[in-house]
């Protein structure tokens, strides 16, 4: 408990705060005013910490980092698209940016929270008690929420496209960063999300090749194929084919097959993982 | 009405024609029509606006007839026939001029709605009746609380959003694809005025972009390329240079288009991940209206532009009647400390009312 609040009710507070954040900006949006930047910021990073607080108490209720069921990965992944957010958010002219993230991390929260049974269970005991692999799947979901705001500045890389294309510039799309903006900065979260799997990768496999039988075939299986998508589509982006609209619609695609792929390559999959009930007041 | 008060004489390019106010302009020595309008007797305050759209003396003077005196004396000085002087003038009184100075610094009685140049020559204006001693209380508050009215409007209405010319719609369209303007290299097509208006307004957003001028004459190019510190470019060369360019403006006369889809499709295969944005104000067009459906190539023709500054220019209309009601509370709180500046005969005046026919106060 802290300040009397348990794990999950700090994460409701953090999904209230983000919901705000989206709803301000919407109603911002429709009156044909930009939102405050200042304010936006700040009332993600009260979310944030909230869903901080949230995560440390999950933490140390489980003795580890909270990867342990759904509900514990998409509030991480949440949280890292917002810790993300809050570090390059400030680099945008726009404070859209904050809004579409505002969006993802709320409906992400909500429904994770709204959805019982993922956090009815959770395995223990997944990390077989190892600070590395501990480490590697906190790397790993940390690049997913990486991916995640590289798909929303891919979704306004593509807004601001029809914008300019079909000559509509006034309105809402008036505050959307420059085409340049944005493809640089879709770039540069590919080059770090892809890093970080990456790292994430580099220290599983060390482990993984002690022990071979610990993992299933299936989930480094679509976990190599993520990454080797996302490095693919680096490759193409850097070596030229890949750019504009359909690098754009590439990330969107790619980051929807990686939360789809999370079904496979979640918790409670290792060997000697062990499951837990929850009991909560969802 | 009698008695002493705030006035407002002059025209605009509502009521003049161009010719009228070249007339009416102070001439090469506005200090010594400022020095003759002030020595006439009744006149207390009096500072002078004068633009390329208006020509206004405020005066606070004892009473319309101090005000006559000083048309007559104006038009005098600029040898004006008081009668074509009358057929163009505009006036107001008290209440009323006050709103009017508000509207003007505002930006809402300029010709481009909420421009904001105006603001500063209103500015320069009080500066200079300052400097000249012809400003007391009256004029000193009417000024001072008319540049706060000028920058409340600006701050609380869309008064001023949106850019209502082609050039500098076309810049803020260069801002929405390239961000900061500073390292974009501009190529213009064409060395006459429309080439000229767009040079200057890339140039006057902040950073200045690299600017490279093409022409049919290398003569004509390098002319307008020196007056902006660019480089010059034959057009023979433009295809095969446009690699090089971020944005190209087509203004040429030429009787056929001077970049292809090929030639443009060709340029971005060598920059696949930098967009190209063409900005076509010639008539016929410079640029082939196929290259619009190439990826990361960006097309607009005068058309377009002109719809957009239509559109922001209406945007802009819509919003002067938000601004005048609320710079109608403010013109209420300085006519209330105003009038007990004017003296007896003007306080408890209730209202000014509307100059009669042909500018003339009633009473």
């Amino acid at each position: 408990m802290l300040l009397a609040l348990d794990d999950r009710q700090w994460l409701w507070i953090a999904a209230a705060f983000y919901f705000v954040v989206f709803v301000q900006g919407t109603i911002s949006q429709l009156r044909g005013r930009p939102q405050s930047l200042g304010f936006n910021y700040a009332l993600m990073a009260i979310g944030y910490a909230c869903q901080l607080a949230g995560l440390y108490l999950r933490g140390m209720e489980v003795g580890g980092c909270p990867l342990g069921n759904h509900f514990e990965i998409i509030q991480f992944t949440a949280w890292s698209a917002t810790t993300l957010y809050l570090l390059v958010g400030v680099t945008f002219r726009s404070s859209l940016l904050g809004h579409f993230t505002a969006c993802l991390t709320a409906v992400l929260s909500l429904v994770s929270l709204l959805v019982p049974s993922w956090d009815a269970t959770r395995r223990s005991g997944i990390f077989g008690e190892n600070a590395w692999i501990e480490f590697h799947a906190a790397l790993a979901v940390f690049s997913y929420g990486v991916f995640a705001l590289l798909a929303l500045t891919s979704l306004m890389f593509l807004l601001r496209n029809y914008s300019l294309k079909s000559k509509r510039v006034g309105g809402w799309f008036s505050f959307l960063p420059s085409i340049v903006e944005l493809e640089q900065i879709s770039l540069r979260l590919l080059i770090a999300g892809v890093a970080l799997l990456t790292a994430s990768l580099v220290v599983g496999s060390v482990w993984w090749f002690q022990d071979t039988g610990s993992t299933p075939s299936t989930k480094i299986g679509i976990t190599v194929a993520v990454w080797a998508a996302y490095l693919v589509a680096l490759s193409l982006r850097l070596a030229g084919p890949l750019q504009a609209r359909r690098f754009a619609w590439a990330c969107i695609i790619l980051f929807a097959g990686a939360l789809a792929s999370l079904s496979w390559v979640g918790p409670g999959r290792t060997a000697d993982s062990t499951v837990a009930t929850r009991t909560f007041e969802p | 009405m009698s008695g002493p008060g705030l006035f407002v004489s002059g025209a605009t390019h509502q009521t003049a024609p161009l010719a009228m106010r070249e007339k009416l302009s102070p001439g090469p020595d506005p200090a010594e029509l400022h020095g003759r309008l002030t020595a006439i007797p009744g006149v207390r305050e009096l500072a002078l606006l004068s633009t390329c759209n208006r020509l206004e003396i405020y005066a606070v003077a004892d009473d319309p007839a101090a005000l006559r005196a000083l048309e007559d004396a104006f038009c005098a000085h600029r040898q004006l026939d008081p009668e074509d002087f009358g057929r163009v003038r505009m006036t107001r009184r008290d209440r009323d001029a006050i709103r009017h100075l508000f509207g003007v610094a505002a930006g809402l009685e300029s010709q481009m709605v909420g421009e904001n140049e105006i603001l500063g020559q209103v500015k320069d204006a009080y500066a200079a009746a300052q400097a000249l001693r012809s400003t007391g209380p009256v004029l000193n508050r009417l000024f001072q609380k008319t540049f706060q009215a000028a920058k409340l409007a600006r701050s609380q209405t869309a008064i001023t959003e949106g850019h209502v010319s082609v050039a500098n719609v076309a810049v803020d369209l260069a801002s929405n694809i390239f961000g900061a303007l500073g390292g974009v290299r501009v190529l213009v097509l064409g060395a006459g005025d429309i080439a000229e208006k767009t040079t200057k307004a890339f140039l006057s957003r902040g950073a200045a972009p690299a600017m490279t001028v093409a022409s049919r004459t290398i003569e004509r190019a390098s002319d307008l390329a020196s007056r902006i510190e660019g480089d010059s470019l034959p057009l023979a060369e433009v295809e095969s240079r446009l690699k090089d360019f971020d944005v190209v403006v087509g203004s040429t006369s030429a009787p056929g288009t001077l970049i292809s889809a090929a030639a443009v499709r060709q340029a971005m295969h060598q920059r696949p991940s930098r967009p190209l944005f063409f900005i076509d104000l010639a008539m016929p067009r410079d640029i082939d209206p196929e290259v619009a459906r190439l990826e990361n190539v960006f097309l607009y023709n005068l058309d377009d532009l002109a719809a957009i500054a239509e559109k922001n220019l209406a945007a802009r209309t819509a919003e002067v009647a938000r601004c005048r009601e609320l710079l109608q509370l403010r013109v209420e709180a300085l006519w209330s400390q105003l009038e007990h500046h004017l003296g007896p005969g003007a306080a408890g005046r209730e209202n000014t009312g509307s100059p009669a026919p042909g500018g003339q106060f009633a009473g």
